[in-house]
C-alpha cells in the first residue's frame, strides 16, 4: 500500500456547487409536492362549497402562480441548497468578530424538537406548561447571578430587539418621571455596534456618537462634554469591537447617572467575561445577552433568536409582559406588567427554543465551565492576536495588548503594498472554506477584519485559520491577482454587483427579473 | 477550587498542556494574567452560584423530566389560535430546516453562502406569488413587527405622522405597533360596526385627513372576520393621500383575493401558518411586501437579496440590494433598524409554498373555511351559545356564551377536564361583549374534533339535548 502524503500547509478545498435552478424552473404542471388535510364528506355538507361562504369581491380572482413540483424533487433542491451553505458547523467560524458563533451542542438541537415544546400553544393555560415556565424562570436566575441584573424579560427575539426595548424603557422611565421630552439624546460609540443608534433613533432619540482616543479607549472627556438635561441615556458594549476593555466604565456610568441618565449595556457577546465581570458591578441599569451568541444558540441563518433582556429592581416595571413568576408553593405563573410597562416588544414569549437552548448550555457548564469559556475565549483571541501581527502586511491599531475576546485587526499595509483589499481576502477566505468578516460600517479602522474565537476551538482550528491568512497574504505579495480575482473554489464566481443598487435593473423576486429581462429573451429568440 | 482533571467536551484548549503551550507562546504564566485589563474593583471574587454542571446524559434526564410536565397539542384537542396557530406541517419543512447549514449559518458572503441567499430569494419570490407583489422582504420578527415596520414606512413615504387601526385588532400587537411607533409616529383607532366586526366606514371618513400617513386593516382580520370592503377603503386612504397597509394571514391566499387587487399598497403578515410548529410561540416570522417602486423598496430597513449574474456565463449570483438604505450601513441615519430576525422560518415557508404550489394551498384554504364553519354552525346550535358577528370568517370566529350564564374561564377549565383546549377568553381584552371567546379551526381538525368540542360545551352549558349532534 502506498503511503499518502498529507503535508499541505492550507485545506485543499471546493463548496459544494449543484448549478442549482431557481425553484419556478422545476415546475412541472400536474406534480403535487403534498396533499395537505382535507374535507370529511359529511362536513362539506352540512356547510356547502367554501368559495359559498366568502364574498365575491374577496374571491381569489386567479391563482397564485406558485411552482408545482413533486415532493423528492423539492427536498432534492432544498438539500442542495443547504450544501451550497457554509454552517458553523462546517468550518472554522471565527471569522465573525463581534458575533463568532461557538459550538451548538447537539443535544441542544435535539431537546428542542421534543413535542412538549414545538407543539405548545402561547395562549395555553399555565397550568399546563409547567415545565416550560420552569425552564424561563430558571433561566432567569441563572441570567440574574451571571449579570448582576435583578430581573428577565425573554421576549426581545434578537440584539436589536433587546436594543429597542432598552431604549423604550429609557424613554418610558423618563416620561414617568415628568422628562421624557426633555431628555431627547442618547449617547454611544462608533466602535459600538450600529444597532445601538439605529434603534435609540427608532425611539426619536438624536444620537451623539464618541469616538475613541488615541489608544482605542472610549474618551471619558468627550463624555463629559456631552452629558446634560438632555441626556436620556447611554449604551455601550464593554469591549467594543476592538476587544479593548475600557477599564474606566464605572467612571462612565457616574457620569451618566450623575446627569440624569440611564446606561444601558450590550451584552450581546460576553464571551470573554463570563464569571469574571459584571454589568451591576460596572454600574449598568440594564444588559442584554444574546442567547444565539454567548450562550451557544444556533444563529439560523439570522434568526429566530433571543437577546435576554435584564434591568435592576428600579427599571423592572418598565420590562415588557409578561414575566414569569414562581409562588408561593412552586406553582409558575405568567404575570402582567402594570402601567409603567412599555408594552410589548415580540408577540408571546419570545422564542420559546432558544431560552431551552440557553438553559441547556448553562448547565452543560456550570459555574466553573462559565468561567472557563471566558478564560479559554481570551487565551485563544490573545494566540491569535500574537500570531497575526507577525503576518506580514496585518496589525492591530492602537493599544498594545490588553484585548479580551475579540480584535480589530487592519491590512493596511498590504493594501498600500499589494493594492489586494480587505474584501479581496473575504473572497479569497471562501476557496479555504473559511469565513472571514471585515468590520461595521464605517471603516474607522482602514481595510479591516475582526476576527474573534471563542473558547469552541481548538488550536490547530486556530492554526488552520492562521495559515491561511499568512497563505493569502504571501498570494498578495507575489501573486496577487488569484486574491482580486476570488473565489475561485466556491459554488459561484464573483457577483456582477451593478444592478443591485440601481432601481430599473434590481430584481428582488423571480417575477421581477423575469419582467426586467423580458426583452432580453424576445431578442434571443 | 480544584483543578479540572479532563478536558470540557465544549472547550477543547481546556485540555492542561495544550492551555499551558498556549500561555507560554503569548508570554504568560497564569490564567488570571489573560483578565489583567479588568480592574480588581470590577472582579467577581467569588465562583458564582449556579447549578452544578450535568453530563450529556444528566442533561437530557433533566430537561425532558421538566418537559414531561408540559401538557401538548397531541394532549389536548386545541381550539386556541389568536396570533399562533395549529396546522400541518409538511415533513420535508422540519427536514430542511433543521440541516445543520441552514441552522449554524449566519453572516456569510454571496459565495461560501451561496444557498442560503438562494433559498432566501426563491422565499421571496414564492411569497410574491402569494401576495401579487414584485418586492419581499427577508423576514422581521413577526407580525407584529411586520405591521410596526409598514406604518413607520409609511410614515416616511408620506411625511405624515398618523396611523389608522380599527378596533378589532390584537390588543398585544397594538401594544407592539405603540411601542415601536411612539413617540415618532401617533397611533389612532377607526371603530368596528358592533353587528359585523367590519370598519366602520363613516367613522374611518371622519378620521381622515391631511395628518394620516396609513390606514392599516387585516383579511382575515383578529376575531377571523372577512373584510370585503377593502377597495373602499383603500380608496378612502388614497383619497386623503394615505398609504393603504393589508396584514394577511398567508395562509388564506389560495382562496382569498390578493390584497394588491383591492387596493393594498403594502402587505404585511406572519409566515408561522406556512409550516412552522407554534413551539409556544417561537414560530412567528412577518413578512412585508410592496410594488417594485424605489420609494417603497428604499424605505424598507429589512434586507432585500436579489439575483444578479456573476463573470462566469450561466451562473446565478444573489447579493444585497441597495444595502446603503440599512442601519448596518448608515447606523442611526438608516431605515430603522435591521439585524438577526427570523431567515430560517423565511427559508422554512419557501418550502412550504414549493410543496404545496397552488392547488394545495386553494385545498387548505378551502378546508380551513368549511372546518370553521362547520365548527360554528355546531356550537351555534346548542342552546344559549351563538356567534357574536355576522358574516363571513376565515379560520377563526367570536363564539358568544353570554346567554349560558357560565364565564368563557369556566367553560375552558370544564374544557381542560375533557382533554380539550377552548378558545381565547376575549372578556378581559373586550369587556363590552361580555362572555366571548375566540375560536380557531383548521385543516388539521377532524369532524370527529369538531363533534366532540360542540358535544362537551353541550355538556358544559347544561342543556338537554334536543337537538341532535
Amino acid at each position: 500500500m502506498k503511503r499518502i502524503k498529507r503535508d499541505r500547509k492550507v485545506r485543499q478545498f471546493h463548496q459544494a456547487k449543484w448549478d442549482e435552478p431557481v425553484i419556478f424552473e422545476l415546475h412541472r404542471p400536474g406534480e403535487r409536492g403534498v396533499i395537505p388535510p382535507g374535507t370529511e364528506a359529511a362536513v362539506a355538507g352540512a356547510v356547502g362549497s367554501a368559495e359559498d361562504s366568502i364574498p365575491s369581491s374577496m374571491r381569489r380572482s386567479s391563482a397564485p402562480a406558485l411552482p408545482e413540483i413533486g415532493q423528492a424533487k423539492v427536498l432534492r433542491h432544498y438539500l442542495r441548497l443547504s450544501q451550497e451553505t457554509l454552517g458553523s458547523d462546517l468550518n472554522v467560524e471565527i471569522g465573525q468578530g463581534t458575533c463568532t458563533m461557538k459550538y451548538i451542542p447537539r443535544i441542544n438541537e435535539m431537546l428542542i424538537r421534543n413535542p412538549r415544546l414545538t407543539e405548545l400553544h402561547p395562549l395555553q393555560d399555565a397550568g399546563t406548561v409547567q415545565g416550560m415556565l420552569e425552564i424561563y424562570h430558571r433561566l432567569d436566575l441563572a441570567m440574574r447571578e451571571i449579570s448582576g441584573m435583578d430581573a428577565f424579560s425573554f421576549q426581545p427575539s434578537s440584539g436589536t430587539q433587546a436594543l429597542l426595548a432598552m431604549a423604550s424603557i429609557v424613554r418610558a422611565y423618563h416620561d414617568s418621571r415628568g422628562e421624557g421630552d426633555r431628555r431627547d439624546e442618547i449617547i454611544t460609540t462608533i466602535f459600538s455596534h450600529p444597532s445601538q443608534a439605529a434603534t435609540a433613533a427608532v425611539k426619536g432619540y438624536k444620537i451623539i456618537t464618541l469616538h475613541p482616543d488615541e489608544d482605542g479607549f472610549p474618551d471619558l472627556e468627550k463624555l463629559k462634554n456631552a452629558v446634560s438635561e438632555r441626556t436620556a441615556g447611554f449604551v455601550v458594549a464593554n469591549p467594543e469591537d476592538t476587544g479593548i476593555y475600557n477599564h474606566r466604565i464605572r467612571e462612565f456610568t457616574d457620569v451618566v447617572h450623575a446627569a440624569g441618565g440611564i446606561c444601558y449595556y450590550d451584552q450581546a457577546n460576553a464571551n470573554g467575561l463570563l464569571g469574571i465581570t459584571r454589568a451591576k458591578e460596572a454600574g449598568f441599569d440594564m444588559c442584554f445577552f444574546n442567547l444565539h451568541k454567548t450562550f451557544a444558540a444556533p444563529h439560523m441563518c439570522g434568526g429566530p433568536a433571543t437577546g435576554a433582556l435584564g434591568v435592576t429592581e428600579e427599571l423592572k416595571p418598565f420590562l415588557p409582559g409578561p414575566l414569569v413568576e414562581r409562588e408561593e408553593g412552586g406553582r409558575y405563573v405568567l404575570k402582567e406588567q402594570g402601567d409603567l410597562s412599555i408594552g410589548k416588544v415580540r408577540s408571546f414569549h419570545g422564542v420559546a427554543q432558544t431560552v431551552l437552548r440557553a438553559y441547556a448550555w448553562i448547565l452543560s457548564l456550570g459555574a466553573e465551565g462559565l468561567k472557563d469559556v471566558a478564560q479559554i475565549a481570551v487565551l485563544n483571541n490573545n494566540y491569535l492576536y500574537h500570531k497575526i501581527l507577525q503576518i506580514r502586511g496585518a496589525s492591530a491599531p492602537y493599544i498594545k495588548g490588553r484585548r479580551l475576546e475579540q480584535v480589530r485587526y487592519s491590512w493596511k499595509q498590504l493594501t498600500d503594498e499589494t493594492g489586494v483589499t480587505t474584501e479581496d481576502i473575504t473572497r479569497r477566505m471562501c476557496d479555504f472554506g473559511l469565513h472571514y468578516w471585515t468590520s461595521h460600517h464605517p471603516y474607522i479602522v482602514p481595510q479591516p477584519f475582526t476576527l474573534e474565537p471563542t473558547e469552541s476551538y481548538s488550536k490547530e482550528d486556530l492554526d488552520e485559520y492562521i495559515r491561511a491568512l499568512e497563505h493569502i497574504s504571501n498570494e498578495a505579495y507575489t501573486n496577487p491577482d488569484i486574491v482580486k480575482t476570488a473565489p475561485h473554489n466556491s459554488t459561484v464566481h464573483r457577483n456582477d454587483e451593478s444592478s443591485l443598487d440601481d432601481p430599473k435593473q434590481w430584481c428582488i423576486t423571480w417575477r421581477a427579473y423575469l419582467k426586467k429581462t423580458k426583452a432580453q429573451l424576445q431578442g434571443q429568440k | 477550587m480544584a483543578e479540572r482533571t479532563y478536558a470540557h467536551p465544549y472547550i477543547p484548549n481546556t485540555v492542561p498542556e495544550v492551555r499551558d503551550a498556549m500561555l507560554k507562546e503569548i508570554g504568560l504564566t497564569s490564567l488570571d494574567q489573560l483578565h489583567e485589563a479588568i480592574p480588581d474593583g470590577l472582579k467577581l471574587k467569588r465562583e458564582m452560584n449556579l447549578p452544578p454542571a450535568m453530563n450529556e446524559y444528566e442533561l437530557r434526564r433533566h430537561i425532558e423530566g421538566l418537559l414531561a410536565k408540559n401538557k401538548d397539542g397531541a394532549d389536548y384537542l386545541n381550539f386556541i389560535g389568536a396570533g399562533c396557530w395549529q396546522h400541518f406541517i409538511p415533513a420535508v419543512c422540519d427536514e430542511i430546516n433543521q440541516r445543520s447549514e441552514f441552522v449554524t449559518a449566519y453572516a456569510g458572503e454571496p459565495y461560501e453562502d451561496h444557498g442560503r441567499f438562494q433559498a432566501l430569494f426563491e422565499y421571496q419570490s414564492l411569497v410574491a406569488e402569494l401576495v401579487d407583489m414584485d418586492v419581499v422582504n427577508v423576514p422581521t420578527f413577526d407580525w407584529a413587527q411586520a405591521a410596526s415596520t409598514s406604518i413607520r414606512m409609511a410614515g416616511r413615504m408620506t411625511g405624515r405622522k398618523t396611523a389608522l387601526l380599527p378596533r378589532s385588532v390584537d390588543p398585544d400587537k397594538a401594544a407592539i405597533i405603540r411601542n415601536y411607533c411612539v413617540p415618532v409616529m401617533d397611533i389612532a383607532y377607526v371603530e368596528i360596526d358592533p353587528a359585523t366586526g367590519k370598519m366602520d366606514l363613516d367613522d374611518l371618513q371622519s378620521k381622515l385627513g391631511p395628518g394620516v400617513a396609513a390606514v392599516y386593516f387585516e383579511n382575515p382580520g383578529y376575531l377571523g372576520i372577512i373584510e370585503d370592503r377593502g377597495a373602499e377603503i383603500s380608496k378612502l386612504a388614497h383619497d386623503a393621500g394615505a398609504v393603504s397597509i393589508v396584514g394577511v394571514d398567508p395562509i388564506s391566499l389560495g382562496v382569498l383575493e390578493a390584497p394588491p387587487r383591492y387596493g393594498a399598497d403594502i402587505v404585511c403578515g406572519d409566515l408561522q401558518p406556512l409550516g412552522m410548529h407554534m413551539n409556544y410561540g417561537g414560530g412567528q416570522a412577518g413578512f412585508i411586501a410592496t410594488r417594485d417602486e424605489e420609494k417603497f423598496v428604499m424605505e424598507y430597513p429589512s434586507r432585500l437579496f436579489g439575483i444578479v449574474p456573476t463573470e462566469v456565463e450561466g451562473e446565478y449570483g444573489f447579493g444585497d440590494v441597495a444595502y446603503e438604505r440599512t442601519s448596518f450601513a448608515l447606523r442611526e441615519k438608516g431605515k430603522e433598524s435591521v439585524g438577526t430576525q427570523t431567515a430560517l422560518w423565511g427559508i422554512t415557508a419557501g418550502v412550504y409554498l414549493a410543496l404545496l404550489g397552488p392547488h394545495g394551498m386553494k385545498e387548505v384554504g378551502s378546508t380551513i373555511i368549511q372546518k370553521s364553519h362547520y365548527a360554528a354552525k355546531k356550537l351555534a346550535e346548542i342552546p344559549g351559545v351563538a356567534l357574536r358577528f355576522e358574516g363571513a370568517f376565515f379560520k377563526e370566529f367570536v363564539v358568544d356564551f353570554n346567554a349560558t350564564g357560565l364565564t368563557v374561564a369556566e367553560i375552558n377549565r370544564r374544557l381542560m377536564e375533557e382533554g380539550i383546549f377552548g378558545g381565547k377568553d376575549l372578556s378581559a381584552g373586550y369587556p363590552a361583549w361580555g362572555q366571548c371567546a375566540l375560536y380557531c379551526v383548521t385543516e388539521i381538525h377532524t369532524q370527529s374534533d369538531l363533534d366532540r368540542l360542540a358535544a362537551a360545551i353541550r355538556a358544559i352549558v347544561g342543556t338537554s339535548s334536543t337537538t341532535r349532534t
